[in-house]
């Protein structure tokens, strides 16, 4: 069975969008079967675009989704290069509409567009499945999006029923490269260490440039040519579903054993037991070995049966949350950058207040500031104060604002630079569901 | 000799809900043992106490020469819930990396001297 061609063009929404073309440039060139797989969701993403939808009904998908594929429609319809994406977000209706008449505004032919539907669970008619999974934990909030996570099937029977366009809206990450897999190789969907091996190469694949030296480069430890350009992975899978992991060429970055075992390892608890919707994944005794110039084989990966249930993701409204940041510089600078965070503490009785010095102790700490009051006062020449509350109500949330804004006149000498925001806040809940609970289908657009 | 981790591996954090993983991974495969017996579930769990984990498990990958740390409840809530400016916890890594380590002299050789590392001496 012929080689299948993947290559990933977007690991987050927000990725870089001139990052497909030399993926696509790449692909056409290497011929063959080939995907381009857009990974654009995650655990937020999809509550902003359920926001976004609700106050347009045609809203709802990736934003930059026109900015993605504008520049690579064209050659992935000429070259036969499928495109298989999560960006359809809350609205994959709306985001296949849209693709359809990119291709028009293009002059190009109408491409086959199908549209996976079933995770989607936000509807009255899904509270009970949700209840059944989450409990009274869903009393009394807010419901802004909640989905299950789909697997690859009805990716694949969408691209076997001749779709070139694949829009999803929450399904997990490997699946983008395990449905195209399925449909390509005709494996069969409980064949467990094909899928394992598909599903390991679609985690490598699923935050773009991470398997390619982006988030890895470390000065004088790691260094990573050419990171500003850094190109996007391909891989390629043979029939027995190993792959090995390249990039597109003439771009930025390198593909090296150390940048693949990173990754692998990425948002992984269990190594043995890697759960997605479509098989259990064991990485346990997993190898990577060089095999070529940014070529590295990821060898050793088993399956096991796939999980009775499927994972959702309930996000809800979380009341509101207030930010401020302030500088104090020179002599003294630590110690009054300090003796603002006690201010600020005394004036708001009622609000759990954050304290970070930004170049001191900011992110290694907790929320409750035990890294903080353990760390010897010093002389930092150079302190941003930066403070952060939350409060369902806005305006108990608003007086952190406020008071980090007083502290111009009534805090510590020379502070500088305040800034402030006020953003409404989402929480999350996560269960699970009985996988027969939440069909998949696909539709072709019409 | 002692160093910080940061001198003989490297590593990446993955965050879901409230749970944190850390990979590290060894840059030679000749200080893997060196990580094994230095680098445990409790000395993790003494490095992130001020995050009040409920739980620490280490995982051995010895053909990747890497190990898997998943830290519990160590997220204040997690991307959504907390209130810092790293919310993902992705910053964390680094933390581990700044764990001392005790290299047998034999195995000095294998330590990197590509940088003056200032967290060597923590």
């Amino acid at each position: 069975m012929e080689t299948l061609h993947l290559g990933c063009a977007a690991g987050f929404s927000g990725d870089r969008t001139d990052a497909a073309a030399p993926v696509v440039e790449t692909l056409a060139a290497r011929g063959g079967r080939s995907f381009l797989l857009f990974e654009t969701l995650a655990e937020r993403t999809l509550a902003l675009a359920q926001l976004a939808r609700r106050s347009n009904p045609d809203a709802g998908y990736e934003p930059l989704l026109d900015e993605l594929l504008r520049p690579v429609l064209v050659r992935c319809l000429v070259s036969g290069i499928g495109i298989v994406s999560n960006f359809g977000a809350a609205n994959p209706p709306g985001a296949a509409r849209r693709i359809r008449a990119l291709a028009r505004e293009l002059g190009l032919r109408e491409p086959r567009i199908a549209v996976v539907h079933g995770d989607d669970l936000s509807g009255e008619v899904h509270r009970p499945l949700l209840r059944s999974a989450l409990g009274s934990a869903l009393d009394g909030i807010d419901v802004v999006s909640a989905n299950a996570y789909l697997g690859a099937e009805a990716i694949a029977a969408a691209i076997q029923g001749g779709a070139e366009i694949v829009v999803c809206g929450r399904v997990a990450d490997p699946s983008l490269a395990v449905g195209p897999a399925l449909a390509h190789f005709g494996w069969r969907q409980d064949d467990w260490e094909r899928l394992g091996r598909a599903t390991m190469c679609g985690h490598l694949l699923e935050c773009g440039a991470q398997v390619t030296g982006g988030y890895f480069a470390d000065p004088g430890m790691k260094d990573v040519p050419d990171l500003h350009n850094v190109g996007f992975p391909i891989a390629e899978m043979d029939a027995e579903g190993r792959c090995t992991i390249g990039k597109a060429e003439r771009t930025g970055g390198f593909v090296t054993e150390a940048t693949l075992k990173e990754q692998l390892l990425y948002e992984v608890h269990d190594p043995a037991a890697y759960l997605t919707p479509d098989v259990t994944a064991d990485i346990s005794q997993a190898e990577v070995r060089t095999v070529g110039r940014d070529c590295v084989a990821l060898e050793g990966v088993r399956g096991h049966a796939r999980p009775a249930t499927l994972k959702v993701n309930v996000c809800y409204e979380g009341g509101w949350l207030a930010e401020g940041e302030i500088s104090y510089a020179g002599p003294g600078a630590e110690a009054r950058a300090r003796l603002a965070g006690e201010v600020l503490r005394k004036r708001l009785p009622g609000l759990d207040v954050r304290v970070d010095l930004i170049g001191i102790v900011s992110v290694f700490g907790d929320d409750s500031g035990r890294l903080l009051e353990r760390t010897a006062a010093g002389h930092a020449s150079e302190v941003r104060l930066r403070v952060a509350a939350k409060h369902v109500d806005r305006s108990s949330a608003e007086r952190l604002t406020r008071e980090v804004t007083a502290l111009y006149t009534c805090g510590p000498a020379g502070g500088g630079g305040v800034r402030t925001s006020l953003r409404p806040r989402l929480d999350t809940l996560s269960g699970f569901v009985p996988r027969e609970a939440v069909p998949a289908s696909w539709e072709m657009l019409s | 000799m002692k160093v910080a981790l940061h001198r003989i591996a490297h590593g990446r954090t993955g965050d879901k809900g409230d749970r944190s993983n850390v990979s590290l991974i060894a840059y030679r495969p000749e200080l893997w043992d060196v990580l094994v017996a230095q680098v445990t579930e409790a000395r993790v769990a003494e490095l992130f106490a001020h995050r009040k984990p409920t739980a620490v498990k280490r995982y051995l990958l010895p053909k990747l020469g890497a190990m898997n740390f998943v830290l519990d409840g160590v997220l204040d809530g997690g991307v959504n819930g907390s209130l810092n400016l790293d919310t993902h916890g992705k910053t964390l890594a680094f933390l581990l990396l700044e764990l001392p380590v005790e290299i047998p002299a034999a195995l000095e050789k294998y330590v990197s001297h590509r940088v003056d590392d200032a967290t060597t001496t923590k």
